[in-house]
């Protein structure tokens, strides 16, 4: 082995100011790659996302089936869409504070002193976890199938809802990002983000139909953005179609994005 | 792109400050680093020796002050400057979970090597540093000296000119430490410049070219390793003497052959001196006896930090004043 070439000192070399697009891209994916690698060591952290699904879908089905839609069979094609979104994002908890949990080990010291994009570990961690998403998601769809739900929609659609619920739940990840980049313990990410989370998926129109509730909680189940993703995911895979709903839930998606991803990195380049 | 680096300075700082709530954990540090050079901060637990390397690292930004790295600034050319630095910190800075490959690997990719690139880089590393029958195991298993040695290699994948090395040897054993030693002067050898900081004298004496000596925040002597040396005393003399009232007189006997200031510890009936001239020790046992005073011990021991502080910041500002204007 010849050590002089590993151990010489690269003088000259080429300086860039900043990182390309490419660049960022590439950082970002390499992050990804050390995410996916972290879920294959520690398999076990992946029973929220495995669980969840299957107890939530017998659970809420059972439980509200009889009551809103007369019959179980009726109430599934409001309920899978519902749990589903319900699920998917609150899964996204788990991003943030993962990421609280991993900033605080040393690893996070030499990803800063590299000269990386500063936004990679971030991304990169938050685009590991739509594999979480997938498997919340494909799950959620299997025990809906296992239950009897036939989606009108038909298999395309079906996949077309579920890309749109784990792209939907990754911008919202970004939001849990921001909490575990501010805050200072994960148990901390968790609590706050729980609160904000619980008011949004229950006060939309997941489980309940909306003329059921008062004028003013109506209000805002309608400008609720978990409203119009569930009405997305319901025209998707109940009929075919997609709607104004879909178009406002991507904006959203694209909004939280806008405003999260560059609040995040800030905080994160701050925090030292 | 920018122009590359040259010079003759690695490293820059001027008044580098740091605070922590009411803590001024940095208080105001110079630093120059010859490039080719091993540096050496020398100081104790809290003396500000982390957070000063954290602030030339790019990782913390200094509240006052400024810092140049191969002559680029680092707070607003801070990605220039991390493309010119490595860093091992003092908790390792590697991924627990995953294997020392994965770990080498994926700094590698980050760094902007190619797939087969960085399984080659991180393969010859690994045997470098002794690493390659553990190279598939997880971190969790690794005794702390391979996760030190692992460090230090992530360190050197992009051959930085210039290395940081916050205490590379804290809590290893005497031979890890030895080697650790050999790969860092290797280093030096093959053109880098090394950082490093250190809780151990005589660390700093094997390994430095020139030492800051830093405590609560302050440089308080800078220069050669003999510069310091000198101003210490090489070694320092114990001397007990059996009759307590006579702990005065023989305090200034020694302090008048040995021509330098002494502190005592009245408990023990202690005088301790720098012992920078071993040949006067005969004159003054000459005299002690001339003068009927009896001692219970004597002793010599090589300076330990406590006693270069102890010195140097018995002095008073003015002389280490005076010590690093030698050193300059």
């Amino acid at each position: 082995m010849n050590q002089q070439s590993i151990m010489t000192a690269g003088v000259a070399r080429p300086l860039r100011q900043r990182a390309s697009l490419g660049q960022t891209i590439r950082h970002s994916l390499t992050m990804a790659y050390r995410g996916l690698l972290k879920i294959k060591r520690t398999p076990e952290q992946l029973f929220d996302v495995t669980l969840q699904p299957i107890i939530f879908t017998l659970m809420f089905t059972y439980i509200f089936g009889g009551a809103i839609s007369g019959d179980v069979q009726s109430y599934l094609p409001v309920i899978i869409p519902g749990i589903l979104v319900q699920t998917v994002i609150g899964t996204s908890i788990v991003t943030g504070v993962q990421l609280r949990e991993d900033m605080d080990k040393g690893v996070f010291d030499r990803f800063k002193s590299l000269p990386i994009a500063r936004i990679a570990p971030l991304a990169g961690a938050l685009l590991a976890d739509t594999i979480r998403y997938t498997i919340a998601t494909v799950l959620t769809f299997a025990m809906g199938y296992i239950m009897g739900y036939r989606p009108d929609g038909g298999l395309d659609h079906v996949a077309l809802a579920g890309l749109l619920v784990i792209v939907c739940s990754w911008s919202v990840s970004w939001i849990f990002a921001f909490f575990g980049v501010i805050a200072r313990t994960a148990s901390s990410v968790q609590g706050i983000s729980m609160l904000v989370l619980f008011p949004l998926t229950f006060l939309s129109n997941a489980f309940v139909p909306v003329e059921t509730m008062p004028n003013w909680l109506q209000w805002f189940v309608n400008v609720n953005p978990i409203s119009h993703l569930v009405s997305a995911v319901r025209d998707l895979t109940n009929a075919g179609t997609a709607g104004s709903d879909l178009a406002i839930a991507l904006i959203g998606a694209i909004a939280i994005v806008a405003v999260f991803a560059p609040l995040t990195v800030r905080a994160y380049m701050k925090r030292t | 792109m920018v122009r590359k680096q040259q010079g003759e300075w690695a490293v820059e700082a001027r008044g580098l400050v740091k605070t922590f709530g009411d803590n001024r954990a940095v208080d105001g540090v110079d630093l120059n680093v010859k490039t080719g050079s091993i540096y050496g901060v020398l100081g104790p637990n809290g003396a500000g020796k982390t957070t000063t390397i954290r602030m030339l690292a790019t990782l913390l930004r200094p509240d006052a002050g400024s810092a140049r790295i191969f002559g680029h600034d680092v707070a607003k050319e801070s990605h220039i400057v991390r493309q010119l630095i490595g860093v091992t910190g003092q908790y390792a800075s590697v991924d627990e979970s995953l294997s020392a490959t994965e770990n080498l690997i994926i700094f590698s990719r980050l760094l902007g090597l190619g797939r087969a690139e960085s399984r080659k880089k991180a393969q010859e590393l690994l045997e470098e540093f002794g690493l390659t029958e553990a190279a598939k195991r997880p971190l969790k298993n690794f005794s702390g000296g391979m996760r030190r040695r692992l460090d230090l290699a992530a360190s050197l994948i992009a051959q930085p000119p210039l290395i940081f090395l916050d205490e590379p040897t804290t809590g290893l054993d005497p031979r890890t430490r030895t080697q650790m030693w050999e790969t860092i002067r290797r280093l030096v050898k093959t053109g880098s410049t090394v950082l490093l900081t250190t809780q151990y004298l005589e660390e700093a004496d094997q390994l430095a070219d020139r030492i800051a000596v830093i405590d609560r925040g302050h440089v308080v002597a800078e220069g050669t390793v003999d510069e310091l040396k000198a101003s210490v005393g090489t070694s320092s003399l114990h001397v007990s003497v059996l009759r307590r009232e006579e702990l005065e007189t023989a305090r200034g006997i020694v302090e008048r052959v040995l021509g330098v200031s002494s502190s005592l510890v009245p408990e023990a009936a202690t005088i301790t001196a720098p012992m920078a001239d071993a040949d006067l020790v005969t004159d003054l046992l000459v005299e002690l006896r001339a003068r009927g005073i009896k001692l219970a011990e004597m002793s010599v021991q090589k300076p330990t930090l406590d006693e270069v502080f102890l010195t140097i910041t018995g002095h008073g500002a003015t002389s280490t004043d005076t010590t690093k204007a030698e050193g300059n």
